[in-house]
């Protein structure tokens, strides 16, 4: 039985090592917030960190992470107020959700090494992610909020542009 | 118009035969509209599975709204409670949402059942929201005015506290509900007789409140259906066979699925609703395995009447009943276009054509089934409860009153979610082992099973008369029947030709707001098509094809006339006769995009141009009025460039204007996705297409710098969902033309046709 480390916690699963770690995550963890998409690698909403890398859960296997460390949305900040999580509610991004959370542990790997990045480099760090109600435009602008809030790391001048 | 709107069952729907009910309960101060049999009983015992009608107060203050539509991002939800929240005069961090049950009472007060579509929730829903929030301020007030010994008349109501200005006392909601005070019954008349805000009154109407969705849509906690756990829950993976529709199961060989760990059974499908056609479902303990126990089964098909038909087959025999005289039936028939065509200084033909389209919504197809007792749950985000919930107990065998059906939220819906067809393994795999089954589809199912926009064949035919004018104009459409497929005859609209219900989700939007004297709209459907890929409404419906054609012809007309084609666009949208009102909105809300856009005032580049469209979708009664310029660049290699989408709609009243923006600016996406980037394909009976690799919705470096003004006149608050979606293809074709000389007649479009087109 593969043991993970997952947003901190060491946990066993019933699952056999080629069980797809999406699977792992969702069914015996019940940690729902990871989603299935197309389970080919082609669309992000499965995305998690492994060892601080975004990594498309249902192209990696529970035996390939065992003794990793591995961060689902659940366990990107403990209060759900990472950053990016705030930004994405000061910008009103989610329409139907779903692949928000790909959206958002992509996005948290690209400011964890690019504290500042332009908009092409948003563009292609993000471009593997669909989301099928078209909200590219407000996950660009969250994602440059967030990095301004976090090199600033002040809380000021936050509110949302009026309509 | 359409039958629907007006075609309304009056013990569901008629407000006139209902009690308003307020009263107190144990849980809170309770509202809503309720039949007239079995007052009493929702009274005094709130029903065993969902305690309130449109919303309730609890002892605590919070006001929980529950809402009867899917929300599948448009935050429909949120949207119920800001209109409940401004008569009500409850504070905006006071309100909660729930989502509703199948139960009847929760149907939908216009269309009279739980259905979720066509941009029509907003403004069919508005009025009931608007009156239950006012009755329960009216039953607070006069709690707290017998509490605090004063006329209710003297007492205001703000943010959750009624108070008393003169004496300085006050109460809050919760203090008023918790005094059980708050008794009120509102007869009908009374009921009618309230007086609603008028805008210059409004607080929180127009004002862009935080979405009450969203949080939980940044952490993980949204709860979508395929997120429903239950104890004992097994899991089914579905094989569906290589056709699309009609094959049959010949044999089911499980032999290698049996060593698979976990595995329970396979259960081939005995589907007597005809949603779905040899199908068979794996169940194990987990979906992983249940997935390896589906791959694993050796299944031998019947192919079915389907099995050797293409896209090009569609296409063949659309254009063979097009040409037929006598084939479908009239949705508009004013004049004789036929006799104009022959006086007329110029006749036009062009032919137009769409392909298959998937929906694809990020959260694939899924379903939960538990029988319990006699009660068959289903949990599944679905847009159609009313339908799915007979359909899940067709496929379980037992009456529909005994099936309860448990919304989540939706992952996407986009028309998708209208379908039932995911009900029908969950249900089936449930009865055969004993245990809740949770079934998902894997993309690939998702894609090659979807309800899809059907391929459509547009012909149309224009005349113009010596001083250029439009005087005629013929158009038929010939595609399959997505609506007809329900089976409900209230969704269809009679033929103008008394030839029969047509289905009107194949030709709205031809029914524009031009003034053309001889006009004619013939509806065919293509039953090769309705048969081999059963159709369903895709985003924005009719009106994604009616327009591509309309808008694209009509440019061509100002083309052939030497006429700016906005310009052309502006002198047809006269307002004579039935266009009044309507047709001077459009005008004004094509005025404003072109304005937004700098439409004309400025040389572009060689090889750049603009385009106007617009568009009174979705349907002549429940129209916005939207108008798009495009803005393209296209290379001598045929390639286009959208650089920019200038949207303006006219909404009417808009609720929310940050949410408006949002769904304006994601279906002008969708349109500029399916004018540029989706296209499926049909080959021996099936799709072709199975995952995002091959059918390639936007992404982000795809999207376009897109601008959109909205335009709010104090008139009714129309929808905002779909409209923009259908504006967008025409625009850009007609954009290319301007850019490059190319007229592109099908979507999607391609840089090869694009440089086929191009003059040498």
């Amino acid at each position: 039985m593969p043991t993970l480390t997952i947003n901190g916690r060491s946990m066993s699963v019933d699952a056999a090592n080629d069980t797809p770690l999406l699977w792992a995550i969702r069914e015996q963890l019940q940690m729902t917030g990871t989603k299935f998409g197309c389970g080919a690698g082609l669309c992000g909403a499965c995305t998690v960190h492994v060892n601080g890398e975004a990594v498309r859960s249902c192209q990696t296997m529970v035996g390939d992470v065992a003794g990793k460390k591995i961060t689902t949305i659940e366990g990107l900040a403990a209060k759900g107020d990472h950053p990016l999580q705030k930004a994405w509610i000061a910008e009103q991004v989610p329409q139907c959700g779903y692949c928000q959370s790909g959206q958002i542990m992509q996005a948290a790997s690209l400011l964890a090494k690019n504290p500042n990045p332009t908009k092409e480099e948003v563009v292609a760090h993000m471009d593997g992610n669909l989301c099928r109600c078209m909200t590219y435009s407000r996950i660009q602008k969250a994602i440059m909020r967030a990095a301004t809030e976090m090199r600033t790391a002040s809380a000021s001048g936050n509110e949302r542009r009026p309509t | 118009m359409n039958k629907h709107i007006k075609a309304v069952t009056p013990e569901t729907t008629d407000l006139s035969r209902r009690s308003f009910l307020v009263g107190t309960a144990a849980t809170g101060l309770v509202l809503g509209y309720a039949g007239v049999p079995g007052i009493g009983e929702a009274l005094a015992a709130p029903s065993t599975f969902e305690p309130s009608v449109w919303y309730a107060i609890a002892p605590d203050g919070l006001v929980t709204v529950t809402c009867g539509k899917a929300d599948m991002g448009q935050h429909i939800a949120s949207t119920m409670a800001q209109i409940v929240a401004e008569e009500l005069g409850a504070k905006w961090s006071d309100m909660r949402v729930n989502l509703a049950s199948n139960d009847p009472k929760f149907n939908d007060p216009v269309l009279g059942a739980q259905i979720t579509g066509g941009s029509w929730s907003t403004m069919m829903n508005f009025e009931a929201m608007s009156r239950a929030g006012a009755a329960g301020r009216m039953a607070l007030t006069e709690g707290a005015a017998a509490s605090m010994g004063v006329p209710a008349s003297e007492l205001v109501v703000r943010d959750s506290v009624i108070s008393h200005p003169k004496s300085k006392k006050q109460m809050s909601f919760a203090d008023v509900v918790k005094s059980g005070k708050a008794t009120k019954t509102f007869t009908p008349d009374e009921l009618k007789a309230i007086k609603l805000k008028t805008p210059d009154q409004y607080t929180m109407i127009g004002v862009s409140v935080p979405q009450l969705d969203i949080p939980s849509k940044t952490n993980g906690t949204a709860k979508y259906g395929i997120d429903v756990m239950l104890p004992g829950m097994a899991y089914g993976a579905v094989v569906t066979p290589p056709v699309r529709f009609g094959a049959t199961v010949k044999s089911v060989d499980d032999s290698a699925a049996k060593k698979v760990p976990g595995f329970i059974k396979a259960v081939t499908l005995d589907d007597k609703t005809g949603t779905t056609s040899g199908w068979v479902v794996a169940v194990a303990a987990t979906y992983a395995n249940a997935k390896k126990a589906a791959q694993a089964l050796k299944i031998a098909y019947d192919g079915g009447p389907n099995a050797k038909v293409s896209s090009q087959s569609l296409l063949d025999e659309a254009m063979r009943l097009q040409k037929q005289e006598d084939s479908g039936q009239f949705f508009v028939k004013d004049g004789d276009p036929a006799a104009a065509f022959g006086s007329a200084a110029k006749v036009l033909e062009a032919e137009y054509t769409t392909s298959i389209n998937i929906h694809a919504p990020m959260e694939p197809m899924n379903a939960t089934a538990e029988f319990k007792g006699d009660i068959l749950h289903i949990y599944s985000g679905n847009q159609f409860a009313t339908r799915s919930g007979a359909i899940a107990a067709g496929a379980a065998g037992i009456d529909p009153k005994f099936v309860v059906m448990h919304q989540m939220w939706l992952g996407g819906g986009f028309g998708r979610r209208l379908d039932a067809d995911m009900m029908v393994p969950a249900v089936q795999a449930a009865k055969a082992i004993g245990k809740p089954v949770k079934v998902i589809y894997t993309r690939e199912n998702d894609m090659t099973m979807d309800f899809s926009r059907p391929l459509t064949y547009q012909k149309v035919k224009a005349g113009v008369d010596g001083d250029g004018k439009l005087v005629a104009l013929s158009h038929d459409v010939v595609s399959a029947w997505p609506t007809e497929r329900w089976g409900i005859p209230d969704f269809l609209t009679p033929s103008v030709d008394k030839k029969g219900p047509l289905d009107s989700f194949t030709v709205n939007g031809a029914d524009f707001f031009y003034t053309v004297p001889n006009h004619h709209v013939r509806a065919i459907k293509n039953e090769l098509a309705h048969n081999a890929t059963p159709s369903g409404q895709l985003r924005s419906v009719a009106p994604g094809w009616t327009f591509w054609a309309v808008e694209s012809m009509i440019d061509e007309i100002a083309a052939a006339t030497g006429k700016d084609p906005a310009q052309f666009r502006i002198a047809l949208l006269d307002g004579k006769g039935k266009n009044d009102g309507g047709a001077q909105r459009l005008r004004n809300t094509l005025l404003a995009a072109m304005g937004l856009s700098g439409y004309g005032t400025r040389q572009l580049p060689k090889g750049e141009g603009m385009g106007v469209a617009c568009v009174s979708s979705q349907e002549r009664a429940t129209a916005s009025w939207t108008a798009c310029v495009a803005h393209v660049a296209v290379a001598p290699s045929g390639e286009v460039t959208v650089k920019k989408l200038t949207v303006a709609t006219d909404v009417g009243t808009q609720v929310h204007p940050d949410n408006i923006r949002a769904q304006v600016e994601g279906a002008a996406l969708w349109g500029l996705s399916l004018a540029m980037y989706e296209k499926a394909t049909l080959k021996d009976g099936g799709i072709e297409q199975t995952n995002f690799d091959s059918y390639t919705p936007l992404r982000m470096s795809q999207m376009p710098e897109v601008a959109v003004a909205v335009i709010a006149n104090g008139e009714k608050a129309t929808g905002v969902g779909e409209p923009a979606v259908t504006v967008v293809a025409p625009a850009i074709g007609n954009a290319i033309f301007n850019a490059s000389g190319a007229r592109v007649r099908a979507l999607p479009i391609t840089a090869e046709a694009v440089k086929g087109a191009m003059k040498a």
